[in-house]
């Protein structure tokens, strides 16, 4: 089976677009990656198009309405916050396959404002504060206390991944924030659910980005030189767990998916230059460190205090920002991800660039469950 | 004698919350005859060993151990802050979610695998459209 690249990949700035339509954003991230890779919409043999909250809503052959209606096959997909990573994994699989040269990815989303999930059903009460809580804040603080539980994780050092990745996010434009923010700011924060301050929770934005993926044979036609090959791609589902789902689990589900990854790239953690991980809550991050085997069980806290995870580090982690600083639209995380991983391997990131990076993974997961794993690399 | 339509009832807040005529409300979770995974939503087949009609119907324990917690702050509009919204494993198997009551919300108050007993109570004075009102469970230190 032919290897599959990345030709041409970009994001729009991540932001707030109240006048801008789904498919109009969805459309820009398009025409970008489009022109990243110096073909044009006639070139394209397939659209695979992630988007949440129009699941139902045909986004993909909506975009195809803005940018040319070609009359190609369109797959719309909905994986919570795995959308966008599903939706490359999806495009990959059709070059892998054999099946089509040259596809396009898209991930797009609009966020209102405020806080993700309800008080509950239409039937009987509200759950919420009564049976505890759903909303994603302190379900992902109660998954980082479990942490703190096992192996003595504080509340500083979750607070230390928003200073970081706040700091980061200075250097990155298509950020929605370049603010940093001291220790200090991060834990006088509102505290929303602890040990997640308001800091600490992922920015509710809009986005979009859109990635040319294709076969070997096309990339050594179209010009290799900044092409990004797709070392792995893996998709989980939650394995059995006894506490899930009553609580959450996204460490099982990001350890298949890493295993899974790992194994077809044919490297280690250890091989990686840089990571761009699920960073929806400061909390998550650091638990992801021992998911993604960044570093040995119960050893996330040191990794943190010790800035290993910085840029500079032995292994930076979110150098764009994350999604805590960056912002998360949920349908455009994932392929956003691959975007900053792409854009150190090609040595283009400008201030925050990794230097000499060769293998940089991408990492979403989205509850319900869904992780989503890529790993890049640059061709020699 | 009731008088029809205006009569509201006691209702059970989750399915897994027994009301029985005569006794103690109480918990049922099912577990599998074939592996012993317990489950406490409604379901009919293994999602552990993939087993077919093997979940048999039994009581959850009354009691069981922190396994973690956020204290939330701010919720969704109308919700009644701060609270513990706590996970616990049940001695004898299953973990089921709700709020930590009888304990200052702050960190310094709660200890992972503290032992907490499970009781009734009134679902915080709530009640749904036709005005039932809901029998719902709350953890307190043990």
């Amino acid at each position: 089976m032919s290897d599959v690249y990345v030709l041409g990949i970009d994001m729009i700035k991540f932001g707030r677009y109240p006048n801008k339509t789904v498919p109009q954003l969805g459309a820009e991230a398009v025409n970008m990656a489009l022109d990243d890779a110096g073909v044009t919409m006639s070139d394209i043999e397939g659209l695979y198009c992630g988007n949440f909250y129009q699941a139902s809503g045909m986004v993909g052959q909506r975009i195809l309405q803005e940018v040319g209606q070609s009359g190609i096959p369109v797959v719309n997909v909905a994986n919570a916050c795995a959308t966008g990573a599903t939706a490359f994994r999806e495009a990959w699989m059709a070059v892998k396959a054999g099946v089509c040269d040259i596809v396009l990815a898209v991930g797009v989303e609009q966020m209102g404002k405020g806080m993700l999930g309800s008080t509950g059903g239409k039937k009987g009460i509200s759950k919420e504060g009564l049976l505890g809580s759903a909303s994603m804040p302190a379900t992902f603080a109660a998954i980082g206390q479990e942490h703190a539980s096992k192996h003595g994780t504080t509340y500083e050092q979750f607070a230390k991944v928003s200073v970081k990745n706040h700091k980061n996010s200075t250097m990155n434009p298509k950020a929605m924030y370049q603010k940093e923010a001291s220790l200090d700011e991060v834990m006088s924060s509102e505290m929303i659910a602890y040990p997640n301050t308001k800091l600490m929770c992922s920015v509710n934005v809009d986005g979009a980005a859109a990635a040319v993926l294709v076969s070997e044979s096309k990339a050594k036609e179209l010009g290799m030189t900044r092409a990004v090959r797709v070392a792995a791609s893996a998709l989980a589902s939650d394995p059995y767990q006894s506490r899930n789902p009553t609580l959450a689990d996204i460490n099982a589900c990001t350890r298949l998916a890493a295993k899974t990854a790992y194994d077809m790239a044919g490297i280690s953690a250890d091989d990686l230059d840089l990571v761009e991980l699920h960073d929806c809550f400061a909390t998550a991050e650091l638990v992801h460190y021992e998911n993604l085997g960044l570093c040995q069980e119960g050893e996330a806290g040191r990794l943190i205090d010790e800035g290993e995870t910085e840029l500079g580090g032995r292994i930076p982690v979110n150098v764009s920002g994350g999604l805590l600083s960056k912002g998360h639209p949920i349908g455009a995380t994932g392929i956003a991800n691959i975007y900053e991983v792409c854009t150190h391997l090609r040595g283009e990131a400008g201030e925050r660039q990794v230097e000499n990076a060769r293998y940089g993974l991408a990492h979403v997961i989205g509850l319900g469950t869904s992780c989503g794993i890529h790993i890049l690399e640059k061709p020699l | 004698m009731s008088n029809s339509s205006d009569q509201a009832e006691i209702l059970p807040v989750v399915s897994f919350l027994k009301i029985p005529d005569v006794g103690e409300p109480y918990l049922e979770g099912l577990r599998c005859t074939e592996c012993g995974a317990v489950f406490t939503k409604p379901q009919k087949h293994c999602a552990s060993c993939f087993s077919r009609d093997s979940l048999q119907p039994f009581k959850l324990g009354n009691s069981g151990k922190l396994h973690t917690y956020s204290i939330v702050h701010r919720s969704f509009p109308g919700i009644k802050v701060p609270f513990i919204s706590a996970y616990v494993d049940l001695d004898g198997g299953g973990t089921i979610s709700g709020n930590l009551i009888k304990v200052e919300p702050t960190p310094e108050a709660i200890e992972f695998n503290m032992p907490v007993n499970v009781v009734f109570d009134d679902a915080l004075g709530r009640k749904d459209r036709q005005g039932n009102s809901y029998l719902s469970y709350f953890f307190e230190p043990a």
